[in-house]
């Protein structure tokens, strides 16, 4: 299973509609992915709950259909 | 997640100051992840327990329950969710994975 990295984005910024979403294919097979998202949203928050907004924005689909994501969040 | 998973989590996180739930063990590492976690854990010479959830299958999904986490590894010390392979390496690099381990009073190498 894999995961085009533009439905990656489209989700983040679905849930983070100001976030700017930087997303590597880390090994080209579409499966391993890393992500630095930048968001005023994040403001205040601990890094546990600004990576978990970026999970939730992915529906359940990480671990799942998406087998890897790095995960890098900034204010 | 059954009351026996939740037992075991309790269990393994409160008999270990740190526990990492990770895929394989410290020796054989079994994902990249897990992997760069464990080495981390023993470039800073602390004890910790790494408890294999590729084991128990039951294990592997009650941990992200019990952490709402969906991915492995997972880095508890002295009971406390610390985070995952992303959160825990730049706590690594910045210091404050550091910082917590001397605030906790936990063995480390200074």
């Amino acid at each position: 299973m894999a995961m085009d990295l533009n439905e990656i984005e489209a989700l983040i910024k679905e849930a983070l509609p100001d976030a700017v979403v930087e997303i590597q294919d880390l090994a080209g097979d579409g499966n391993h992915y890393s992500a630095t998202v930048t968001s005023s949203q994040f403001s205040g928050k601990s890094k546990i709950e600004q990576h978990k907004m970026v999970y939730n924005s992915l529906k359940g689909k990480m671990g799942n259909e998406l087998h890897a994501l790095a995960i890098k969040t900034k204010e | 997640m059954n009351d026996q998973v939740k037992d075991l989590i309790n269990k393994e996180i409160t008999e270990n100051e740190i526990c990492l739930f990770m895929k394989g063990t410290p020796d054989a590492p079994q994902c990249g992840f897990s992997m760069a976690v464990s080495n981390m854990l023993k470039i800073l010479e602390v004890k910790y327990k790494g408890v294999n959830v590729l084991e128990d299958q039951s294990l592997r999904e009650g941990i992200k329950e019990f952490s709402d986490w969906p991915t492995i590894p997972q880095l508890y010390i002295k009971k406390e969710f610390v985070g995952g392979c992303d959160i825990v390496k730049e706590m690594y690099e910045n210091g404050e994975l550091k910082k917590i381990l001397e605030d906790k009073n936990i063995n480390h190498k200074k």
